[in-house]
């Protein structure tokens, strides 16, 4: 099949007929166009925009660029509409009413830049971690983080909290990469491509592009693409083969196929004995403080059974043959059994079969046997080699690369849920023993992955006033040693992060940041400094709680219990009106922005690349990009870093000085791009003062590809080692083993069966992490469905639409066009038993309350499932929309009905509404019943609160954007 | 000139969507708006903006049907924009002209300066595929971008619709449908396109490729027919499920 | 369909307007009329103010009136320009007959006969406009020339027999015509909504999106949540309930009143008959006009299979 979507040749303009109207073809499209990247999501997409007469004329995708490849979604090519929005904000602001009122005074930089400074000075001095500086959907947290360390607070997250550090967590601590967007199918090689729970994704373009490669081809080369999840809408519509799972019962879908593969010697041993820890010894001492932890030698190298020399061996070693099956007896006459051992003792136990799972999971056991002979067909029966020579870390050569076709990806269908860490892990177990981690035809990294996994300096904790901290205030805690917890057990972060509540809470707990500040537990803050998060609206579980604990005033002092609220956003969000001070942003193509391998690169699996956005138009009102003023911030703060030893401002530039002059490590920058005196070193080298004109001139990216020696295989391939420690992107060449069992987690289970220094301090923790902290994937029941026995019987989910960007999309007018309010999407056999038509309402009820919506029926859906697309509801009054609008009336957040607390334990402590082992947010856990409307509550939704105040100009009702613009200039 | 070609040229331009990929994203409609707010029939005006109704003119819209149910049931996304028929009634019924098919390539384009906004072109499409803007008070369609594809101010792979240049996964293809050897007709051909409506007899010059059949079975149809792999005899799985295992000598 | 006010007041008078021209041409030309001035000027009037007034308001729901002009220009293939071009040619033989009927109280056979001619054409394109559209299965039928014709004829000889009342002259003729031109309105309009109701349209969302092969095809999601322009114009939709209703006020208002009332008028009562007749008049506009907003509304296009329809 070959494409037409660029042609080789042009088709001639046909000369004017008699009496047919004449065209002039040829107008100019720009008058000038300018490269940069897109930020209508978090994708990355490289864009053209071409601009006339000062206008955007077009924005389209640049051909170029790796991420997109010329392609646009309809987000980007919205931008346009985003620019020139009535509800950007124009001028600083500060409070003068009521919290939430929205009524403010428009001030002058200076005084919104000396109101902050004074502020955080006082914090930094006392106490640095009563400042929380928690940021969205920003990808900027190079900056950020560093930032916020520099100042001495711990309290530092962005939105991978509430996102889908489940993700990050599985996969960084069992391949050294993760899902996300941080690795992706060889769409080129992949036979059979296995999706759970992705409904759009960061990877917006990259999925789409590589969707229609793979369902492009034909004949003998056909893959097959199946899609589970429990809605079949998007991407799943295009499966081949749509698994409608009942939520949160992936995880036990997987360890059922894992069953099958076990069961018919279905698993790849070679690879497993190279490159995982399967051959890995786990000390079999029931009872005491090293049960379950790898054997180990003095130098902390875990060590194997070679069966060939009969001796305990160092089990990084190449040519060994590991003993794999039986039980070991060690030279300290213990016991031990090899991952693997432990691993096929679990699941080939009956409890996995998939007659016994299939009710649970809600798809036929012959299909699950089915999947599993299909993955197992493609893996080994349909591998592919690729004649391209290359070096294991050994200096073993090898003619050729063998590639196991199968490959998978997931998102939040499975993070989302309170079992997402230990499903994802299952997942990647799954990939493991089918030997199908960056090979061809599978799931590759994208660099700076992949990385030794679980490696990474842990979380810095508080120093003290007016001292940075040592490290970042993120990182990858190792066991109960590196959490953040206080000699009693209480967790040193506001959010809990890193506490025994959450130990593995790599991107902090963002969901629970107000919550908590609300209520001084662990203890009150003084600021809540927000970044690009509309945290008073859809991306907080009970919104209306939320709305309340923002505006709660202690009854004593009359003071707010959250004392002090400073926000940066570039739009009157619904988050607006509750900040004391509000520092408007500029849009993404006013500004510099630096897309850094030091955070979310562009990167993909053949090359690793990172970007940069440039100011395309001036702003017409008075905003400052919020890194230009952070730093500017720092500066009067005079923090570390960011002054000279005689307090001068280190970056007077803003971000693009930071961007040219930053050294991480000495070498190390933001950009990887054009280092060295020259330009012409990557990765490691010297500032270059050019960089960013370098940048511009390649169209805004930058690409180090890598050789093609190195390109599969890459924790153990020796080219790529060496490559990437050259380009500092990995510290050593050393090969990094994959991870089955997860060591880390033991020792968290360790504390809890009351071993070391730091334990669990209740009962309660101590039980939840011994439980969930397995070092082998477990399933367990999201917790959401304890609370169907109550009688919520529904799961209720939401998908993002691919063409709105969570709350981003709403003001613009052809966005909006497309959509403006959400319907609950029913199976119609559900909606009979509810005597549900289409167009009536309903009232979708939770433990935690209630929301009413209008009724869409369906067929494409598991039947025990509801669900809505994202973010489409509005408050009344925000984003400068009219108090009517349709996005208000019509559309509704299922927030409402989502709780950040479960329900109370024994001792009435509530613990966060999410999983317990990484604190990512369980929105999917999610459970409800429903009520049909009576006439007279049919038609509006509900809970609805009052408008907020309009700002800004009144928006023109007609718009005739592009007019005249498609005259030839005179 | 609302008669159609007498002699039409035998080069009929337009575009092929492929159902079975189509992800229903919206980006080839809200491209088209973006090219075409300023292009040949600027501005593709909005209505009621940031109010309780708000409409536009768009050339290009994106449904989503159901088809069947329970196993066999699917879930299509469907791009529609104009067809430019072979039969536009759209342009016979037009009084004053301003509707027309052109006769070298076969697009159907609106004259905005004759267009009376009488909207009986709008009537006479089955499709939907003609916009009233209400605002300058003509119809507005779809014009297969002739600003794009004839524009010699572009690069040569930019001639191209701008819903096709953009559409992420490649589901939209563009070419001469009257050529039956150019690749979107043999895309046609092998992937059995087809005409909506057929029985309104306007015959559609765009078409539509059908999802495929759905397969079963590990990347093309080869999977094992049972895949109920019988367990090894002689081993009782129970109490030693992994004997297989214990004699393999692995080299790491 | 979108009843637009203008086209229903367009549609209803010309109908009304064309109609009285045709039954004036035919009775001056075979005698039944009388070539009396005051008769003429007043029929006249009426005739051309009623046609006048309707073409007027059909330029007003164009976008751009001011280009009317042009719509005369497509003749050669288009219903709308035919019937803009017989609209306004009509002019002329009603000009030349008005005027030998007024100036000279003669009635010139040729022009007499050329202006029914014209009447009735007109007419005829005003239905062709809508009984050539593919789209609307409910217009595009054999019942769509027959109705316009009907009623147009019907509201015509209406007006005929109040004139003749007023001016008491060929008073029988002229009831007698208009009576039987409503009822064949009212079969005709019968016949049409029976052949409505029982008609499955002309194509399905099947068919619409060649999604049939897979089962059943259903709507899920429309491409904007909100109402566009196809649908504020084609989607437009009347309950079925309703519908009926107003079936029966049509019936009733623009037939079984007048046909009434044209009987009671055959009495021979001293100055009740036209009275009488005006009554009936009023009654058939105001059921013509529910005639014809139901026409429209009643209409399904099929681009609402796109939107949700079954089938159109
Ligand atoms: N257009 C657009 N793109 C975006 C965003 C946006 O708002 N709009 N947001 C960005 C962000 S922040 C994120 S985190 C990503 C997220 O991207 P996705 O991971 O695609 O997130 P969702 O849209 O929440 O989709 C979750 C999917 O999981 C399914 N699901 C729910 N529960 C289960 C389950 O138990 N099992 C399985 N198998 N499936 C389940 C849902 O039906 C849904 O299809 O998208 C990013 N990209
Ligand atoms: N029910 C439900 N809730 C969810 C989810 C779900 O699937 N279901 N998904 C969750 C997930 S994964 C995420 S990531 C969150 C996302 O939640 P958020 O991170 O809060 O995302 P947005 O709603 O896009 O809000 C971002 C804010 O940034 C502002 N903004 C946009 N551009 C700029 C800019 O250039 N500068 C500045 N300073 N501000 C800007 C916007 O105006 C908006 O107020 O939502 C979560 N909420
Ligand atoms: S996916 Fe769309 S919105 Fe996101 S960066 Fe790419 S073009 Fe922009
Ligand atoms: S799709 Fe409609 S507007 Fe386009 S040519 Fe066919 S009939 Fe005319
Ligand atoms: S609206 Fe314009 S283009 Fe359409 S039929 Fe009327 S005059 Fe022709
Ligand atoms: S061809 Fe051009 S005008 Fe037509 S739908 Fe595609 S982008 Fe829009
Ligand atoms: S851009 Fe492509 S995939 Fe997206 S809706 Fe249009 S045709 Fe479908
Ligand atoms: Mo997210």
């Amino acid at each position: 099949m070959t494409q037409r979507r660029y042609i080789a040749e042009p088709i001639p303009a046909p000369a004017p007929r008699a009496g047919e109207q004449v065209i002039d073809y040829s107008v100019p499209a720009d008058d000038t166009v300018k490269t940069t990247t897109c930020y209508m999501c978090a994708c990355r997409c490289g864009i053209k925009v071409h601009l006339k007469d000062g206008k955007i004329r077009y924005i389209e995708g640049n051909r170029d660029h790796p991420v997109n490849k010329g392609v646009l979604c309809a987000k980007g090519s919205a931008g346009i509409m985003t620019q020139y929005s009535p509800a950007k904000l124009t001028k600083p602001l500060k409070r003068v009413g009521e919290r939430g009122a929205g009524e403010f005074v428009e001030i002058e930089w200076d005084e919104a830049l000396a109101i902050a400074t004074d502020r955080l000075a006082k914090i930094r001095a006392t106490d640095p971690k009563r400042l929380a500086f928690f940021t969205g959907r920003d990808q900027s947290q190079a900056l950020t983080g560093w930032w916020a360390s520099k100042f001495g607070t711990p309290n530092f997250a962005a939105h991978g909290g509430f996102c889908s550090v489940n993700m990050a967590a599985a996969g960084l601590y069992s391949l050294g990469g993760a899902f996300w967007e941080f690795g992706e199918p060889d769409w080129e090689h992949t036979k059979y491509f296995l999706m759970f729970g992705v409904a759009e994704d960061h990877d917006s373009n990259p999925i789409k592009i590589g969707l229609g490669k793979l369902k492009g081809r034909s004949g003998a080369d056909r893959a097959k693409f199946v899609s589970v999840n429990p809605i079949r809408t998007g991407y799943s519509a295009i499966a081949d083969e749509w698994l409608g799972v009942k939520p949160g019962t992936d995880g036990l879908f997987v360890l059922s196929l894992i069953h099958e593969l076990l069961r018919n010697d279905r698993i790849d041993l070679d690879f497993l004995v190279r490159y995982t820890n399967a051959p890995w010894l786990v000390i079999d001492a029931p009872g005491t403080e090293e049960h379950g932890l790898i054997y180990r030698n003095q130098e902390g190298d875990p060590l194997c059974l070679d069966r060939s020399s009969g001796d305990f061996v160092d089990a990084l070693r190449a040519e060994i043959q590991p003993h794999l099956i039986g039980a070991v007896t060690l030279p300290d006459s213990r016991s031990a059994r090899s991952v693997l051992d432990l691993l096929v003792n679990r699941y080939a136990d009956a409890a996995f079969a998939p007659e016994k799972v299939a009710p649970q999971i809600g798809i036929p056991a012959d299909t699950i046997r089915r999947i599993a002979a299909e993955l197992a067909e493609v893996a080994f029966e349909q591998t592919i080699e690729i004649k391209t020579p290359w070096t294991d870390w050994a200096g073993r050569h090898h003619e050729s690369v063998i590639g196991r076709p199968v490959s998978m990806h997931a998102m939040r269908g499975v993070s989302a849920h309170s079992n997402g860490f230990q499903t994802c892990r299952a997942i990647h177990v799954l990939q493991m023993l089918l030997g199908s981690i960056d090979c061809p035809g599978g799931w590759r990294y994208k660099p700076p992955f992949p990385k030794t996994a679980g490696s990474g300096p842990a979380p810095s904790p508080m120093v003290g006033p007016d001292q940075p901290l040592a490290g970042m205030p993120l990182g990858f805690p190792q066991g109960p040693n590196d959490l953040l917890v206080n000699a009693d057990g209480s967790p040193q972060r506001i959010d809990k992060a890193y506490s025994w509540e959450a130990p593995l809470a790599l991107h902090g707990l963002m969901h629970m940041v107000i919550h908590n500040a609300w209520k001084g537990d662990p203890y009150p803050i003084d600021t809540l400094f927000l970044y690009m998060a509309n945290m008073a609206w859809n991306s907080s579980m009970n919104t209306a709680g939320t709305m309340e604990m923002l505006t709660d005033k202690d009854r004593a002092t009359g003071e707010y219990r959250i004392p002090y609220i400073i926000y940066s956003d570039a739009y009157y969000s619904e988050t607006v009106a509750f900040a004391d001070l509000v520092l408007p942003d500029t849009t993404y193509l006013e500004r510099w922005d630096c897309i850094s391998l030091l955070d979310r690169p562009i990167s993909h699996a053949e090359a690793a690349g990172d970007a940069i956005r440039q100011p395309i138009l001036k702003p017409d009102r008075d905003v400052r990009a919020f890194q230009d003023v952070l730093l500017d911030l720092g500066a009067r703060l005079k923090l570390p870093g960011m002054v000279d030893a005689g307090g001068q401002a280190l970056f007077p530039g803003g971000l693009r000085d930071y961007i040219l002059k930053h050294e991480r490590k000495p070498g190390i920058g933001m950009l990887a791009g054009f280092r060295g005196a020259d330009g012409t070193e990557t990765g490691r080298g010297a500032p270059n003062p050019d960089q960013i004109e370098r940048y511009i001139a390649n169209g805004c990216f930058f690409q180090a590809e890598i050789p093609e020696t190195a390109r599969y295989f890459r924790y153990g391939n020796r080219d790529y080692l060496d490559w990437a420690v050259a380009r500092g992107l990995i510290d050593h060449p050393d090969t990094m083993v994959l991870q089955l069992y997860c060591e880390p987690m033991r020792k968290f289970q360790l504390a809890a069966e009351g071993f070391g220094p730091k334990q669990p301090p209740s009962e309660a923790d101590r039980a939840r992490i011994r439980a969930y902290a397995d070092p082998l994937p477990i399933w367990y029941p999201p917790f959401g469905e304890a609370e169907s026995t109550d009688g919520f019987p529904l799961h209720a989910l939401t998908q993002r639409p691919m063409h709105m960007y969570h709350s981003w999309g709403t003001h613009n007018v052809w966005l909006r066009q497309l959509q403006a309010r959400n319907p609950l999407f029913v199976h119609h056999r559900t909606a009979a038993e509810f005597d549900l038509a289409d167009g009536d309402w309903v009232w979708i009820e939770s433990a935690h309350g209630k929301v009413k919506a209008e009724v869409k029926l369906m067929d494409g859906v598991h039947p025990g499932t509801v669900w809505t697309w994202n973010a489409i509801g509005k408050r009344k009054g925000a984003w400068n929309l009219s108090p009517q609008a349709p996005e208000a009336t019509g559309g509704f957040l299922l927030n409402h009905v989502i709780s950040e607390l479960l329900p109370p334990r024994a001792d009435g402590y509530r613990y966060t509404n999410s999983d317990p082992v990484t604190g990512q947010a369980a929105w999917f856990d999610l459970k409800i019943r429903l009520r049909k409307c009576n006439a007279a509550e049919a038609g509006a939704t509900e809970p609805t609160f009052a408008a907020q105040k309009l700002h800004g100009k009144t928006p023109e009702r007609t718009q005739r954007y592009g007019a005249g613009m498609n005259k030839v200039p005179s | 000139m609302t008669s159609l070609p007498v002699q039409p040229a035998t080069r009929r331009l337009g575009l092929v969507i492929d159902l079975d990929i189509c992800v229903g994203c919206h980006a080839c409609a809200v491209n088209c708006k973006e090219w075409n707010a300023g292009g040949h029939m600027a501005p593709l005006t909005d209505f009621d903006a940031f109010g309780e109704k708000p409409s536009g003119v768009w050339f290009n819209r994106i449904h989503t049907f159901e088809a069947g149910e329970g196993a066999t049931g699917r879930t299509v996304h469907f791009p529609k924009s104009c067809l430019h028929c072979e039969k536009p009634d759209c342009v016979t019924v037009c009084p004053t002209g301003a509707s027309f098919k052109r006769a070298a390539d076969g697009i159907v384009l609106v004259n905005e300066d004759m267009c009376i906004g009488c909207k009986l072109c709008s009537w006479a499409c089955p499709y939907g595929a003609r916009e009233f803007d209400e605002d300058v008070g003509v119809m507005k369609k779809c014009t297969l971008c002739v600003d794009r594809i004839y524009n010699e101010t572009l690069a040569v792979e930019e001639r191209v619709p701008a819903c096709v240049s953009t559409c992420p996964v490649g589901a939209r293809h563009f070419g001469d449908l009257g050529d039956p050897q150019s690749d979107v007709s043999q895309l046609v051909a092998e992937r059995e396109g087809y005409d909506l409506m057929p029985e309104m007899g306007y015959r559609p010059t765009n078409k539509y490729l059908p999802p495929r059949p759905r397969q079963n079975g590990g990347g093309c149809a080869t999977a094992p027919a049972s895949s109920a792999a019988p367990v090894p005899e002689g081993i009782d799985l129970g109490a030693h499920p992994f004997l297989r295992w214990v004699d393999r000598l692995l080299t790491r | 369909m979108y009843p637009a006010y203008s086209v229903i007041f367009f549609t209803t008078a010309s109908g009304a307007g064309y109609g009285l021209l045709a039954l004036l041409g035919l009775g001056g030309v075979f005698g039944v009329l009388p070539g009396d001035r005051w008769f003429g000027i007043t029929a006249f009037l009426l005739a051309l103010i009623a046609i006048t007034a309707g073409l007027l308001s059909s330029t007003y729901h164009l976008g751009r009136p001011e280009r009317a002009w042009r719509a005369f220009s497509q003749w050669r293939s288009s219903w709308l320009s035919r019937e803009g071009v017989l609209a306004v040619v009509t002019y002329i033989p009603a000009g030349i007959t008005a005027f030998g009927w007024v100036f000279w109280q003669e009635i010139w056979t040729l022009p007499a006969l050329l202006l029914s001619a014209a009447a009735i054409a007109t007419i005829l394109t005003t239905a062709m406009i809508y009984a050539s559209l593919k789209t609307v299965r409910r217009w595009r039928n054999a019942w769509t020339l027959p109705g316009y014709l009907a009623m147009g004829f019907s509201s015509g000889a209406l007006w005929l027999a109040l004139l003749c009342a007023i001016f008491d002259t060929a008073r029988i003729p002229s009831v007698a015509v208009a009576f039987a031109a409503l009822v064949a309105a009212a079969g005709v309009k019968f016949g049409y909504w029976r052949f409505v109701d029982n008609d499955a349209g002309v194509a399905t969302a099947g068919s619409a999106t060649g999604l049939d092969r897979f089962g059943k095809v259903r709507l899920l999601t429309a491409p904007h949540t909100e109402e566009n322009y196809l649908m504020k114009e084609m989607g437009f939709k009347v309950a079925r309930r309703h519908a009926l209703k107003l079936r029966r006020v049509t019936l009733g208002c623009a037939m079984l009143v007048p046909m009434a009332c044209l009987l009671l008028a055959l009495f021979p009562l001293a100055g009740v008959s036209a009275p009488l007749i005006l009554v009936a008049v009023l009654a058939n506009a105001a059921g013509t006009l529910t005639e014809r907003w139901l026409f429209f509304a009643e209409a399904r296009h099929t681009v609402t299979l796109y939107y949700g329809a079954e089938r159109a």
